[in-house]
């Protein structure tokens, strides 16, 4: 029935086992080093601090300033984060704390499809809707001109996108937390959002600060629904209502362009350096923060 | 309690309701937004032929190159990180059990290559392919998405396997199985659901990811044939169709949208399914 016999079978089996696995560990170096021997050329000519802090981007005469695509990324990063992380806050104390078991049932699946949505249908849904609404309504009623493609249009999407994400954390950390810690509370007389305001978020922050840290990530590297509605106007955003260029919109748009110029190559490949050192540099902090929360 | 905190207890219980009530109406916009849009514009052309000349102005043809390419390309490298997800899946549940800390640090390993945006494989991915002088292709696309949807499979599955009781590896040992045996006979067994969701997960992040094919895949109008050949995939079908100008391309990306969300519905529906049905083999404990 076999072709090996059992040893055999186990030595095969093992093999292929730790093969897959030293594959696996070493990816995150194989990335790391694959992309800045890519960038080497362009980190050989010009110094880090004038790649990130130059503005002028004009590849084709040797200029690569990144500041408007850094700036553009951080307002649109912290931007959402400011409209999803209280919503997400507040949902999970609700979803945890207020509502029955049978709520969360149909929670859990709502935030499933939220997360398996693509961001190519998150970035046509912010076309078909939040883009006209921005420059209909908002910019008229605040009496701002725009065209809807706007730092806060990819924030808005963004946050959306993001939500699933935050939330799960966040549901697990809540769901977590032992329930004598708020019985206690609860029998010293304090009431329901007393012992949510004093005891369960002062034991959950650092949980929580780490799920709004892995979001955080999550929406700096966000490409395609990110592109398809901040504009991209490769200049420094003076408000939300100005159109921006992203980090990663600036590696996807110019794909086709690559070749062509090789330091424009090497430049490109260097922001993919950027967003990957961003998101695991703010994966390993975060990181810390889950280990230590869950010491307590 | 006094009136003050009275109105605070009220003002924020408010706020979560308003909150979660927010998350569920914006699903229901987005849905509604999609399937509306998207209805309007979809007919039976567009699922069964592939673009004609002069689609891109308005004219005849369909997108059946992209729901096949996408169906491909998601399918291989589905295949792939299950290949190579499952053993690494077992092999930190069976033979590294007694040592927390190995696994602890793998583990976190995944975590990172979990929040690598997906730009940054398809950066990676086309400067592989450059190094070895490989067009874009099919097999390009599949092996970079491969990378992207490898920590998603190996975590989920990892959830499930942690779970298997240690009295049915002692029970296995106590009957003369070696670790490998195990691993492949006992352990997949008995988290069969839990590596069908994983699977399913996977395929459903692979078909609808953009960024790492937008590189290594390329684009054509013509029927995905053959591994090095270029392959159309429907994220991207639908966002050049977006960029269009005319009216009518633009209704089908709409459309194209449509049946994008309904395969990744469909796979999630599945996945429910497939888990409560094979729930039954487990040896409950």
């Amino acid at each position: 029935m076999y072709l090996l016999n059992r040893k055999q079978r186990h030595v095969v089996n093992y093999t292929w086992m730790i093969i897959s696995l030293l594959l696996v560990a070493f990816l995150p170096f194989l990335l790391f080093i694959g992309l800045y021997f890519k960038s080497v050329l362009l980190l050989h000519d010009y110094s880090l601090f004038d790649l990130i802090f130059s503005k002028s981007w004009k590849p084709a005469s040797g200029q690569f300033g990144f500041y408007p695509f850094i700036v553009g990324s951080v307002w649109v990063t912290l931007v959402s984060m400011l409209i999803s992380a209280p919503i997400c806050l507040l949902t999970a104390i609700y979803v945890t704390q207020y509502t029955r078991k049978n709520f969360l049932r149909i929670m859990h699946p709502a935030i499933d499809i939220l997360a398996g949505i693509p961001s190519v249908v998150y970035g046509l849904w912010g076309i078909l809707v939040i883009v006209p609404f921005i420059s209909r309504y908002l910019g008229p009623w605040l009496d701002v001109k725009t065209m809807g493609y706007s730092i806060l249009a990819a924030s808005f999407v963004l946050s959306i996108m993001i939500i699933p994400f935050i939330l799960n954390i966040l549901i697990e950390i809540f769901k977590a937390i032992p329930m004598e810690l708020k019985e206690a509370a609860l029998s010293l007389g304090a009431t329901q959002w007393q012992t949510i305001k004093h005891v369960l978020l002062k034991k959950a922050l650092p949980g929580i600060i780490a799920a709004f840290g892995f979001g955080l990530a999550r929406a700096f590297g966000e490409t395609m629904a990110v592109l398809m509605v901040v504009g991209n106007v490769v200049k420094l955003p003076k408000s939300l209502f100005d159109p921006g260029y992203t980090l990663p919109a600036l590696i996807a748009n110019n794909y086709g362009e690559m070749l062509s110029i090789p330091k424009y190559d090497s430049a490109l490949m260097f922001a993919a350096l950027l967003l990957l050192a961003v998101s695991l540099f703010f994966n390993l902090v975060m990181h810390f923060f889950i280990v230590r929360y869950n010491k307590f | 309690m006094t009136r003050g905190q009275k109105i605070e207890e009220k003002f924020f219980k408010a706020l979560m309701i308003l909150a979660t009530y927010f998350i569920l109406a914006i699903l229901a916009i987005i849905i509604y937004s999609i399937f509306e849009k998207g209805l309007r514009s979809i007919s039976w052309e567009m699922l069964t032929q592939v673009p004609q000349g002069g689609y891109y102005y308005g004219k005849g043809g369909g997108i059946l190159n992209a729901i096949l390419g996408s169906l491909a390309l998601a399918a291989g490298a589905t295949l792939l990180a299950f290949i190579i997800g499952l053993p690494v899946a077992l092999y930190i549940n069976v033979f590294l059990i007694r040592h927390k800390k190995v696994i602890n640090v793998i583990r976190f390993l995944l975590d990172l290559v979990w929040g690598i945006p997906s730009i940054v494989y398809g950066a990676f991915g086309f400067s592989l392919m450059i190094f070895f002088g490989l067009q874009t292709s099919l097999l390009a696309g599949i092996l970079t998405v491969t990378l992207f949807v490898l920590p998603i499979m190996i975590r989920s599955m990892d959830e499930i396997l942690r779970t298997v009781p240690i009295g049915l590896q002692e029970a296995a040992y106590s009957l003369g199985s070696n670790k490998s045996e195990i691993a492949f006979k006992v352990f997949t067994r008995q988290s069969i659901s839990g590596i069908i969701t994983a699977v399913l997960l996977s395929f459903g992040r692979a078909i609808g990811d953009a960024a790492a094919v937008l590189f290594t895949a390329g684009y054509t109008d013509h029927m995905p044939n053959g591994l090095l050949e270029p392959v159309a995939t429907l994220p991207l079908s639908i966002f050049f169709q977006l960029s269009s100008p005319v009216p009518e391309v633009q209704n089908r990306a709409y459309a194209s949208a449509l049946v994008l969300t309904l395969i990744i519905l469909i796979v999630s529906l599945f996945s429910r399914g497939l888990g409560k049905r094979y729930h039954k083999t487990k040896i409950n404990f």
